[in-house]
């Protein structure tokens, strides 16, 4: 029984700790972020101004510090603001949609690895919620689960540009959760497993999988390391991008729009529940990033072989390798929603069809024939020379085919042609 | 309205893929950040910027010595030279007002005035700058010369009756203005 | 041309058929007219579209033609030489010889193959040239002028004017702020000697009190030694006045005129139903004008009748219903009080109540009347007659304005009649409930406080505070002149509507809603009449004076329902005057 409640304490710690004390902060944290980076690129200053107003207090000065306080002060105006709800929306789904926003993002949390296994007293920890073995699965079928959040909002909201919102992001998020699927397919077939520790833990071992310099051997040979990285490299640039889609994010933020839609799905939310729509977005940026590192860039890995040394750093019986981990990994985190941030202020959004075309023309064919192309190369070692050749041509003869019909399908007909 | 049919630009395969012209955008904003940061924009020199961008740090740094002299601040009411006031309440700049910020009750200025054969005054004259946009089209249409948009731009209150400019207060930003009518002195 | 028989040929041109019809043939620039005999070149020009510059002219008026803006060009064919044949145009009007100096358009008449150009080079030059001289000794004090907005020298400066001016010398000091009587003030300087002041009171007015002295550049408009402009109708000369030199101390610097919106409606304050324009702004009336109609009231009206609208937003204005409990009055919901005015209404047999309506009152009105009066079940209705003394002009001696009105609608010859059995009725004990509508019965109709004290119930609906309504039980707020729509009937027979100029202040309701609802909560009926244009279609059907009219077809210069033989004196005036050839309009 004490074993029973220690075992439920630590992952109650675990849950507190990891979302609420690392990923629920690095939301305001982005939104911060954001809006200093957005300033610099824009030759502005940004919120630099709220901090402790120690003048009020005697002090000589106020303590500013970069205006980091500021996203307290937003939480708390908008938490503080009047909960308007209209009369004609459909209370219980209008109540609902913000809960659905930010929950699913906040679940997927629990199956990414934050670092590597923490060891004190003779008993070793993984920095992980739920060390799932379908991590990826996972991951997909809860954060699919926010599409209802967007859609419910719109369409509870009774009033037509929230419809409108609605129904744009329920079209946009479906069709770009084909390509994100899709996309990592090769990347699961690579490593053989779906539990996202695994997966980082050999990346760790054998190089990442978009840097693979490191950790070579009989089964991991350099060649067929190099050999995989262009399909490697495919997947990474339609996960990417397909997670911008995803999250709603500049160039894809269609579902939300000043200009046409007024607000957008948010339009007669007001006070916390439009709050807990941003911070759905924020989380789900965050999400979308740790499962791009975890995938890709090597999760928690310092790389270069550094990590089994770390790993072994101990003071006593604590084993702290996993904190220097948990770092590595925050870091890289920031690093790839600064870059979120980048593109947003550098790229103008799309246009709706072309949205369309690129999620469904370009992205989910070029996802199928990474899959091929992935699975050939992957067997190519237990398979023979003529076999592997007649697969390379039969893969490029699709690839030609998939290609010309894509750009058939561009031509207008001639009689429209006019 | 002409038709006019637009020939969209034919792209060759590198514009099609979209990559170059993302990495050079990624260029230009991230150039932007640095000379931000550096303190080194375009412009801060001339804005009198605070070392970040081009922006002025208010309300420690001021522009005041930077405003034109054809600035725009807040409306108010001037007196002449021997200290009438100039207003007659023709009511021209309530009529012109965009945002319908000028409320003005006229009167007749009583006979035992020094000025009773200017025979009108305003008996309140009052500007809301909640609603002033300080477009300026009230000193343009004031045929008596008698409003002027000031340097003030510093106007703030706490209630929204702070906010409404009475008479008094208007005289007291405007204060005296010399020259120009003198259709109601002796000479005339 | 020459081969054509001309005899028949000119027959069937259209000019000839004037003669037989008696009108004269006139080219206005260079289109051919026909107007009657006798007209003036500037009505005959305004018939015809083209309006002529004017300051003195005013068509109710003679014609001096001192003001010399109305120049325009004329031309008639030449003399033949004895034997001569005039030549002729295709249309067969005779070539237009034009004479090289100007004449003024108001005082000329025309006549048979005139030519009249009122642009072109001369015109516009003499014009200008007017216009200079009018301006030399003009303040320019637009700023002040309570005119500016409806100035004609405003106006036909900036349309005619050159727009600089070239006189350098001292202008001529004249009297300013001058008091010439109670309602009017006057400033010379701003005078432009038009004399339609001093023909106002002269020829319509009949009180020749105004006069120019002084020659020249000097000429001053004054008021007769000894004598005041305080005849009852002075406030017409600020009307008809072109500048700002003569002003109504009313309306003197209250509001700029651009500012005012104009609804047209009628005067309410006797039985000549005098056409009238209200100006209001932000739901306060600022002043009231004389509407053209040629049918009643000419473009005058007396000044009683013009000022009589400050009650209206005044101390005594009641704004929300009023209950009587104990000794006091104390507000009450509407629905409130009109449910408990109802139950007291129904507390008392039908043949102890009565109903006093006010001749005040719009068709409308006294249509629902008569269904209280009916829902209720009594006969006891009467209105409550005002008389004065008429003056021999606009003012007649029935102040209520709508007597004519309530005959018809009541169907009965006189409406006043049952008042007297009513009074007699309250003293003697036989009549205990009674509603009344509008009226004061302790100023106007010989009631005592002590009579309306003996009553068990008295509802009473008022636009003002006053005696009767102390003594009410219930006091419902209605509204007045200016807030309504409806109709009434004057004196001559003519329909004439009344237009909600501003809202009712606070709670008041419109009169006939207050009907409507004290019926409704009489019969526990459910509302099926929303408009007062329903009313008025029910009135339309069910009498029949009113049958196929509805309240838009009146139109704002009324319609003629009914013959009456009442003549209002000033018409009389000015037909005579027309026929006599003094005036044109």
């Amino acid at each position: 029984m004490p074993e029973l409640i220690f075992q439920i304490a630590i992952i109650v710690a675990k849950i507190v700790i990891l979302t609420f004390m690392v990923v629920l902060p690095l939301v305001p944290v982005s939104v911060y972020f954001e809006r200093r980076f957005s300033a610099v690129i824009q030759d502005r200053v940004g919120p630099n101004r709220v901090g402790i107003p120690l003048t009020l207090f005697g002090f000589k000065k106020d303590f500013h510090f970069f205006g980091l306080i500021q996203p307290i002060a937003d939480g708390l105006k908008l938490f503080l603001k009047e909960d308007f709800t209209p009369a004609h929306v459909r209370k219980a789904f209008y109540w609902m949609a913000p809960a659905l926003t930010v929950v699913p993002a906040l679940i997927t949390v629990c199956v990414v690895p934050f670092g590597s296994p923490i060891s004190i007293f003779g008993h070793t920890e993984k920095l992980v919620i739920a060390d799932l073995d379908i991590g990826p699965l996972f991951v997909f079928s809860v954060a699919s689960l926010s599409v209802y959040g967007i859609t419910l909002a719109g369409w509870s909201s009774n009033s037509k540009f929230p419809f409108i919102g609605g129904v744009r992001s329920t079209a946009q998020m479906i069709s770009y959760e084909i390509a994100l699927g899709l996309s990592i397919i090769p990347v699961i077939m690579y490593y053989g497993d779906l539990n996202l520790s695994t997966i980082v833990q050999q990346q760790a071992d054998h190089g990442w999988l978009l840097l693979p310099l490191w950790g070579h051997d009989a089964d991991h040979t350099f060649t067929s390391k190099l050999l995989f990285w262009f399909p490697a490299a495919i997947a990474f640039l339609i996960f990417t991008i397909s997670i911008f889609a995803e999250t709603n994010r500049m160039p894809f933020d269609l579902p939300e729009c000043e200009t046409e839609l007024v607000g957008g799905y948010h339009t007669e939310y007001s006070s916390m529940k439009f709050a807990m729509f941003f911070m759905g977005e924020y989380a789900a940026m965050v999400i979308g990033s740790a499962l791009i590192i975890t995938l890709f860039l090597g999760g928690w890995s310092i790389g270069f072989g550094l990590d089994a040394m770390v790993a072994n750093l101990h003071i006593g019986d604590f084993y702290f390798g996993g904190l220097i981990h948990l770092g590595c990994f925050m870091t890289k985190l920031i690093g790839f929603i600064l870059f979120f941030i980048l593109v947003r202020w550098t790229v103008p959004r799309f246009r709706y069809d072309q949205l369309m075309k690129l999620g469904w023309v370009v992205f989910f064919e070029a996802a199928l024939i990474n899959v091929f192309l992935a699975a050939l190369i992957v067997a190519a070692p237990q398979l023979k020379g003529t076999i592997i050749g007649i697969g390379a041509v039969l893969l490029v003869i699709v690839t030609a085919a998939v290609i010309w019909v894509a750009k058939v399908s561009e031509e207008t007909p001639k009689v429209l042609r006019a | 309205m002409a038709v006019v049919k637009l020939q969209r630009p034919k792209l060759n395969f590198g514009e099609k893929i979209y990559f170059g012209a993302l990495i050079k955008g990624f260029f230009l904003t991230m150039t932007h950040a640095v000379k931000t940061l550096r303190g080194k924009s375009v412009g801060a020199d001339e804005l009198a910027s605070s070392g970040l961008g081009v922006t002025m740090q208010f309300p420690e740094q001021r522009w005041d010595e930077h405003l034109p002299e054809y600035y725009r601040g807040a409306p108010a009411l001037v007196t002449d030279e021997q200290g009438r006031e100039r207003c007659v309440s023709c009511q021209l700049c309530e009529f012109i007002c965009p945002p319908k910020a000028i409320k003005i009750v006229p009167s007749e200025i009583p006979s035992d005035d020094p000025w009773a054969k200017v025979e009108k005054r305003p008996l309140e004259f009052e500007i809301d700058m909640i609603r002033c946009i300080y477009c300026g089209m009230c000193e343009e249409v004031c045929p008596e010369q008698a409003i002027y948009l000031r340097k003030d731009y510093l106007i703030t209150g706490l209630k929204r009756a702070d906010m409404v400019h009475d008479k008094k207060k208007l005289y007291e930003i405007g204060g005296t203005r010399v020259g120009l009518v003198n259709k109601w002195n002796e000479l005339k | 041309m020459s081969d054509t028989p001309s005899a028949t040929a000119e027959l069937k041109l259209p000019k000839d058929q004037a003669t037989e019809k008696g009108l004269v043939n006139v080219q206005i620039d260079g289109v051919w007219h026909q107007f009657p005999k006798g007209t003036r070149m500037i009505e005959a020009c305004r018939q015809a579209q083209v309006i002529v510059p004017h300051y003195c002219y005013h068509p109710k008026l003679s014609s001096p033609g001192n003001c010399r803006m109305c120049l325009v060009q004329m031309g008639m064919p030449p003399r033949p030489t004895p034997g001569q044949e005039p030549q002729r145009d295709e249309n067969g009007y005779e070539i237009i010889g034009w004479i090289p100096r100007p004449v003024i358009a108001c005082a000329n008449t025309i006549g048979e193959n005139m030519g009249i150009r009122t642009t072109g080079e001369l015109v516009e030059k003499c014009r200008e040239g007017v216009m200079e001289f009018l301006l030399i000794n003009h303040p320019l004090d637009c700023p002040i002028c309570d005119q500016a907005g409806e100035c004609r020298l405003q106006e036909q400066s900036v349309q005619h004017g050159r727009g600089v001016s070239r006189f350098v010398d001292m202008k001529v000091k004249k009297p300013k702020n001058v008091e010439i009587g109670p309602r009017i003030r006057l400033d010379d300087e701003r005078c432009i000697m038009c004399s339609r002041c001093i023909r106002f009171m002269d020829e319509v007015a009949g009180d020749p009190v105004l006069g120019f002295t002084q020659r020249g550049a000097h000429t001053t408009l004054t008021v007769h030694p000894d004598r005041l402009l305080d005849s009852n109708y002075s406030l017409n000369t600020a009307d008809i006045c072109p500048v700002g030199a003569l002003t109504s101390n009313d309306f003197r610097f209250q509001m700029r005129v651009w500012f005012l919106k104009e609804t047209p409606s009628i005067d309410v304050n006797c039985g000549t139903g005098t056409n009238i324009t209200i100006w209001t702004r932000e739901n306060k009336i600022h002043r009231i004008t004389p509407r053209l109609n040629d049918e009643v009231n000419s473009a005058w009206m007396p000044d009683s009748h013009r000022l009589n609208f400050h009650y209206i937003d005044g101390e005594a204005r009641l704004t929300e219903p009023l209950v009587k409990s104990g000794s006091r009055h104390l507000p009450e919901t509407w629905a409130q009080a009109l449910a408990s005015a109802a139950a007291e209404i129904k507390a008392i047999p039908a043949a102890q109540t009565a109903i006093i309506a006010s001749g005040r009152m719009t068709n409308e009105e006294l249509f629902l009347t008569r269904a209280l009066a009916a829902e209720i079940g009594t006969s006891q209705l009467a209105l409550v007659p005002r008389l004065a003394e008429a003056d021999a002009l606009l003012i007649a001696a029935d102040r209520n304005p709508n007597t004519t009105g309530a005959k018809l609608v009541l169907g009965v010859e006189e409406p006043y009649w049952k008042l007297n059995s009513i009074r007699d009725g309250v003293r003697n004990g036989s009549i205990k409930s009674l509603i009344v509508l509008g009226d004061d019965l302790i100023t106007d109709a010989d009631f005592t406080a002590e009579d309306l004290g003996k009553l068990d119930f008295l509802l009473q609906t008022s636009v003002l505070a006053n005696p009767t309504a102390e003594q009410a039980h219930i006091v419902l707020p209605s509204a007045a002149f200016a807030e309504k729509r409806g109709s009434m009937v004057n004196l001559a027979g003519r329909l004439q509507r009344l237009n909600r100029a501003v809202e009712p202040q606070g709670q008041a309701h419109d009169d006939w809603e207050i009907l409507r609802d004290l019926i409704l909560a009489l019969s526990g009926g459910k509302n099926e009449v929303y408009h007062i244009e329903d009313v008025f279609k029910a009135l339309a059907e069910n009498v029949s004076a009113f049958n196929g009219l509805t309240l838009s077809k009146i139109g704002h210069q009324g319609a003629q329902i009914a013959d009456t033989g009442y003549q209002i004196p000033l018409l009389a005036n000015e037909r005579a005057r027309k026929a006599a050839g003094l005036i044109n309009g």
